[in-house]
């Protein structure tokens, strides 16, 4: 039981982590219509950036929000240079662009940091806590805070702000949204720059359990492709609570089933995405596309 | 004096001219109405005073010229464009909606006064304000497009077939509606309508349109009286 419940623990931990990825995901697809397969090298990239600045003696929250207004000003740049001239490409020119930005970043950070892991700080006590008998680890739990409240603020702001509610416009119905005054590339762009954000949230909070290297994102964007078709790639709590689920069940599924273990992990993930989308394509949360024909 | 003045206004999508050098005027407080046949042209010209096509010649609003201005800028002057198919922004609420109206005139808004007067206009929409757009019927997306269309406070209204698909009361309610707002709140109209005799009726000049080309023009009342739109459009 003990073993039970620690599992689900650190199951949520780490789906918080893929969640937030999701989510970012998610954010990009809503606003753009596009599968950002980049997202993972885009966070990648940040927390390299943090790293540099931890490097140079920056306190901790110093180099984390200074991470996240760098990280959304190029999200914001990479729209504008490098999507908006295909941005009404064919789905697959987008994609393909996409993983362009993919392998560069990638060889980018391995030129300037080189492929050796670097150990990346936590800002939250090394030290776990004992609740009855049950051990948290401090990081796991910071980090799900985190994810959580990066998920209501994004919540507030789109729910709330005129300029979420013009992004969540421009988004659905762009003729429309010119119409209504709506600056609707920019708001693209917006998209992106919160994208990025939120990617480089995951991948501060993610490098103090993997390390961090150019190719730390390659198997967690995996997990968020999975988490985000399962809560709906149309709903941004679905994307969380979707990372959360196949969190613990890789953790579950990895301590239970002897011949899966820790090798097999990954396929869980990829035997979810393929479930979902046999049995309910749009997730759990999202929306069925209705097209009036 | 006029609001808005068209001259030899050209239009095409890619190398399909479909205007083909018109001229037309609205007066300021006035309501012009653009009639004819499908695929006259009628909503490829208001498309055009919105910036929403690629055009050629001269169109002035309130003495400046906006041709090739983008639409997001034409807007912030005052024009507000009710487009043809009602660009309802399907999920989100109707308030939402309203709320987008204003988008363009962030800095001077007072949209809660603004919103109290639209559902004072059409009820239906405050009974309505918190489901989705998607939900509403026909009618009152149209009622909802309109709505939107006046929480711009805008100077210049664009309608573009405000009766398409609707039940004939429905169709005359929101034509009430209409010329309540150019006569209380002095909003001029630039009107795309296929029911002739209701916007012959409803607007003070007419202008028809054949293939791109304005082939008849006038005061509503003569053109009332003209043979051939009588036996064309009106049928009697």
């Amino acid at each position: 039981m003990e073993i039970f419940v620690q599992q689900v623990v650190s199951g949520l931990a780490t789906g918080g982590i893929y969640g937030s990825v999701a989510l970012a995901l998610v954010m990009i697809y809503q606003a753009t219509d596009v599968v950002n397969f980049a997202q993972g090298e885009m966070a990648m990239f940040s927390t390299y950036l943090a790293w540099s600045m931890l490097n140079a003696g920056v306190p901790y929250w110093a180099a984390f929000f200074a991470t996240l207004a760098v990280a959304f000003v190029g999200g914001l740049a990479i729209e504008r240079v490098v999507i908006r001239p295909v941005e009404n490409a064919p789905v697959l020119t987008i994609v393909i662009v996409c993983i362009g930005l993919l392998v560069i970043l990638n060889s980018v950070a391995g030129w300037l940091y080189s492929y050796i892991q670097k150990p990346f700080p936590s800002p939250f006590p090394a030290k776990p806590f004992k609740i009855g008998d049950i051990f948290f680890g401090a990081h796991d739990l910071g980090a799900l805070g985190v994810t959580l409240l990066v998920l209501v603020v994004l919540y507030v702001f789109f729910r709330y702000t005129t300029l979420g509610l013009a992004m969540r416009a421009a988004a659905q119905n762009p003729v429309s949204s010119r119409l209504c005054g709506i600056r609707v590339g920019w708001m693209l762009a917006l998209g992106w720059g919160f994208a990025a954000l939120v990617g480089a949230v995951a991948g501060m909070m993610i490098a103090p359990i993997v390390f961090l290297d150019p190719n730390m994102m390659s198997g967690i964007l995996i997990y968020a492709f999975a988490s985000a078709t399962l809560g709906g790639f149309t709903s941004p709590g679905g994307a969380v609570l979707g990372g959360l689920i196949v969190g613990v069940t890789e953790n579950l599924v990895g301590t239970y089933v002897r011949f899966i273990g820790t090798e097999l992990k990954l396929t869980v993930a990829l035997a979810m995405i393929l479930i979902v989308l046999l049995v309910r394509p749009s997730g759990l949360f999202g929306r069925v596309a209705v097209h009036r024909v | 004096m006029a609001l808005l003045e068209v001259a030899d206004l050209e239009a095409r999508y890619g190398w399909t001219k479909v205007l083909h050098g018109i001229r037309f005027a609205v007066e300021d407080g006035g309501i012009t109405t653009i009639l004819g046949a499908n695929g006259a042209g009628k909503t490829t010209t208001l498309r055009a005073v919105c910036g929403m096509v690629r055009t050629a010649g001269e169109i002035r609003f309130d003495g400046a010229r906006i041709a090739g201005r983008a639409t997001e800028d034409i807007v912030r002057l005052g024009i507000a464009h009710v487009p043809e198919g009602r660009g309802t922004f399907m999920q989100l609420t109707v308030e939402e909606n309203l709320r987008l109206g204003a988008y363009a005139r962030r800095a001077t808004g007072a949209p809660a006064r603004d919103l109290a007067r639209i559902y004072d206009y059409f009820p239906v929409l405050g009974e309505r304000r918190s489901q989705t757009a998607g939900s509403l019927s026909g009618g009152e997306q149209q009622m909802l497009a309109v709505g939107r269309a006046l929480m711009l406070r805008p100077r210049l209204l664009l309608l573009d077939e405000p009766s398409l698909g609707l039940a004939p009361l429905v169709a005359r309610e929101i034509f009430r509606i209409v010329r309540a707002i150019n006569r209380e709140e002095r909003v001029s109209i630039l009107l795309v309508e296929q029911n002739v005799a209701t916007a012959l009726d409803l607007a003070d000049h007419a202008y028809l349109l054949e293939t791109g080309r304005v082939v008849v023009s006038g005061p509503s009342a003569e053109l009332r009286r003209d043979d051939a739109i009588r036996r064309s459009y009106l049928g009697y």
